[in-house]
């Protein structure tokens, strides 16, 4: 059931008592409960019972559920504008309540890309009027995508532009990356870069390596992505802009972060929920849903990935959120658009991870909520006195059989079609109010 | 075929590759193969066990030799055969592939013979179809029945496959013809090598169980079979080899080359050659050439692939 916002709800005083509380910035985790009034936290912790609160105040036991800050999703695809057949902020952000995630940020590769102050304008007010939960624009490194010229980052930043990308396409020309992130430095502005050489990548579709030769599928080396990672590595050297990888995938890539971590620069590092919870056998016979960019990599990767989350050289995981309709992945998979939806899903996805014994709760729930907070110095994302109360409740061991025409993206191309998983998000709550409530 | 004598039946619906198939399911095939050689040398050429059902020959990629191999095999198998070309534009891409798939399923045909340019391509048909589905080459993956009447060559030359070095030279990296063959002679028995620059070879091949050779001598070494795949023009002109002439110096199969191989080998090609490139005139025309005898194989391999399948098919 959905609620759409309705104010009534942030003026009472509101209580979700008898949770398990997770801190993801302390890491630590205690019983209790969460006090809202006007969409802030006030109070939390063992005092916030039942009997302690107004009188006026409208109570929901959480029964020994988990609550938490709500998610922030770095990398998803909401369609607008421009591809509004694939996916529109509304149908974006109800499937992001439906999975927890309080605060999305949409890629700029729209049509038109988000490189104009209008069109960050834009997008935010079509947030405000059709969003359930918060939308935060990432605007253009550069002028229409298209990796030559700098994009207005001051005036984007002033509109509301929260970071910079050029979307899943690298920049290719290293001159401009390092006049762009130049320019970004003097803004204080984020840079977030899908790395792959895209000429080593060429024609690949698939993971380099014994299952793409048995496939006959051209591949996509490890090297493609770490060289260009290199490559921004050795110019935030130079520049010490401010850097986030936004999906790495490999082993060679994680050493190149923490050496580069190591030696103190400015970056940070993200990988997407499919990296972390499949492998390129997951693919089988040609699934087209699990054709990604970067691709799906070895088992032995992914447990890195894993390994590397857990131990924080990780910060950030991302849904990578691309919705793709049956006429984009219908097709033989060299002719496949890559991408796969997890909005949705990415909690239940990660939740797996904690289940399977490879990564704390906790830890799991900072990579998708006070990490974030943190690169992108937002507010939210945290469970504290004073900070707005984007908040989610579940029960990581509840099972359930994913079906994805109860998915409400618009289109369904998950790759967790029919995949038993455990842990689904019962209420959702965006600065104090509740924009998704299960059953 | 009329045979009196009963057939092992083959275990699947299609023949969408070797993969997946058991050493059985190969030597069944062969088997009936070899009886559809012998059909095929007799002046009445024509049997019944397809009369009345229908054949469509659907090549997204064009193909003189396979497409007229199965024409003719259903042809004498008395199916009815229809032969469709389409053509793929860039713009359209499979978009094509399930459309025509939708609609020729409509017509209710009991057999689809398929050639695509991308691999899988036959996978993601046969999963829109009713009807037995044989894939006859998906881009870089597999083409089952010319690993097939490889196999059906060697063994009547040979006598067997097992125990046989084979070794299988050329532009591995995007040959469907390569990777079929290792699997099917691998699941029989044979040592298999792969043979040619390392811009032509995929990565992870050693992992499909082949030994793999940068250089012909080596490669050759006490080989019992050399086979030779062809190379496209476009790939010798500096993407992947430097020129057409230095791959025939260093990779193309001449009298020197093939002195390196045991005294009895035999000589094998899927077709068509490149003369002068992959392969000397004086080879291919050579007495240890089996090239003319694979297309006849060919035909044979196809009715047994065709009257197997055919067993699956509803007879109300």
């Amino acid at each position: 059931m959905k609620h759409a916002p309705t104010g009534a709800i942030a003026h009472q005083p509101l209580a979700l008592t008898n949770a398990r509380l997770i801190d993801p910035v302390r890491q630590s985790e205690e019983r209790g409960g969460v006090l809202i009034i006007d969409g802030i936290i006030r109070d939390l912790g063992p005092p916030v019972v039942a009997a302690s609160l107004p009188p006026h105040a409208h109570i929901i036991d959480c029964a020994g559920d988990v609550v938490a800050p709500g998610l922030i999703d770095m990398c998803a695809f909401v369609g607008e504008p421009g591809a509004e057949h694939r996916e529109t902020i509304a149908t974006a952000t109800a499937a992001g309540a439906a999975g927890g995630v309080t605060t999305i940020l949409a890629r700029p590769d729209t049509n038109p890309p988000i490189d104009e102050p209008a069109v960050v304008d834009f997008l935010l007010r079509r947030a405000r009027d059709t969003g359930l939960v918060r939308v935060l624009p990432v605007a253009a490194l550069t002028r229409g995508l298209q990796g030559a010229e700098i994009a207005e980052i001051g005036l984007l930043k002033e509109a509301g532009a929260v970071a910079f990308s050029d979307g899943p396409q690298s920049l290719r020309n290293a001159r401009v990356m390092r006049r762009v992130m130049a320019y970004a430095k003097d803004f204080d502005a984020l840079i977030m870069h899908v790395a792959q050489d895209p000429d080593l990548a060429t024609d690949g579709v698939m993971n380099e390596g014994e299952l793409a030769t048995r496939l006959g599928l051209p591949g996509v080396p490890r090297e493609a992505e770490t060289i260009m990672l290199d490559r921004d590595i050795r110019l935030v050297a130079l520049t010490r802009a401010r850097y986030h990888a936004t999906l790495v995938s490999t082993t060679l890539s994680l050493e190149a972060i923490r050496a580069a971590k190591a030696a103190g620069l400015p970056i940070t590092c993200g990988t997407s929920i499919n990296h972390l919870a499949l492998n390129e056998n997951d693919i089988g016979d040609y699934r087209t849903f699990l054709k990604l960019a970067p691709p799906l990599r070895r088992e032995e990767e992914r447990q890195a990935l894993v390994e590397a989350l857990a131990e924080g050289l990780i910060d950030v995981v991302v849904s990578d959120h691309n919705p793709q309709d049956v006429e984009t992945k219908r097709l033989p998979f060299t002719e496949a658009e890559p991408g796969a939806i997890g909005l949705e899903t990415m909690l239940s996805a990660g939740l797996r991870l904690v289940h399977a014994g490879e990564i704390s709760l906790p830890r799991l729930l900072a990579s998708m909520s006070s990490r974030p907070a943190e690169i992108l110095g937002l507010p939210q994302g945290r469970l504290e006195i004073g900070a707005p109360a984007d908040l989610i409740r579940f029960d990581p061991d509840e099972p359930f059989v994913l079906d994805p025409s109860t998915l409400h993206s618009r289109c369904k191309n998950t790759p967790f079609d029919e995949a038993k998983m455990q842990g689904r998000v019962k209420l959702t709550m965006v600065g104090g109010e509740l924009v998704w409530r299960e059953g | 075929m009329s045979d009196p004598r009963p057939h092992q039946k083959f275990r699947h619906r299609h023949l969408l590759g070797i993969e997946g198939l058991s050493a059985d399911d190969i030597l069944i095939l062969l088997d009936r193969a070899e009886e559809a050689v012998e059909v095929s040398r007799q002046i009445e050429k024509k049997r019944t066990t397809l009369r009345g059902r229908t054949l469509i020959n659907l090549f997204f990629e064009s193909s003189t030799r396979t497409q007229s191999s199965f024409e003719l095999a259903g042809k004498r198998l008395g199916a009815d055969v229809m032969n469709m070309s389409v053509q793929t534009s860039s713009l359209k891409k499979g978009e094509t592939l399930i459309d025509t798939a939708v609609t020729l399923n409509a017509m209710r045909p009991d057999i689809i013979v398929v050639r695509h340019a991308q691999a899988g391509a036959v996978h993601l048909l046969a999963r829109k179809v009713d009807c037995a589905v044989i894939n006859a080459g998906d881009g870089a993956h597999e083409h089952p029945t010319q690993a097939l009447l490889d196999a059906l060559t060697i063994r009547r030359n040979k006598g067997r496959i097992e125990g046989l070095t084979v070794a299988i030279c050329g532009d591995i990296l995007h040959s469907r013809v390569a990777r079929s063959n290792i699997i099917l002679l691998s699941a029989l028995g044979a040592r298999v090598r792969v043979v040619g620059p390392s811009t032509l070879m995929p990565v992870g091949i050693e992992r499909m169980g082949v030994e793999a050779f940068r250089d012909m001598k080596s490669g050759l070494t006490d080989a019992d079979i050399v086979m030779m795949l062809r190379l496209q023009r476009e790939r010798m002109s500096g993407g992947f080899m430097p020129s057409s002439r230095e791959y025939f110096r260093f990779f193309g199969l001449d009298a020197d080359k093939l002195r390196h191989a045991k005294k009895d080998a035999l000589v094998m090609h899927p077709g068509p050659m490149n003369r002068g490139v992959e392969i000397d005139s004086n080879i291919a025309d050579g007495p240890q050439s089996l090239i003319r005898e694979q297309v006849e194989m060919g035909v044979a391999v196809r009715m047994a692939v065709l009257a197997a399948l055919a067993e699956h098919l509803p007879n109300e």
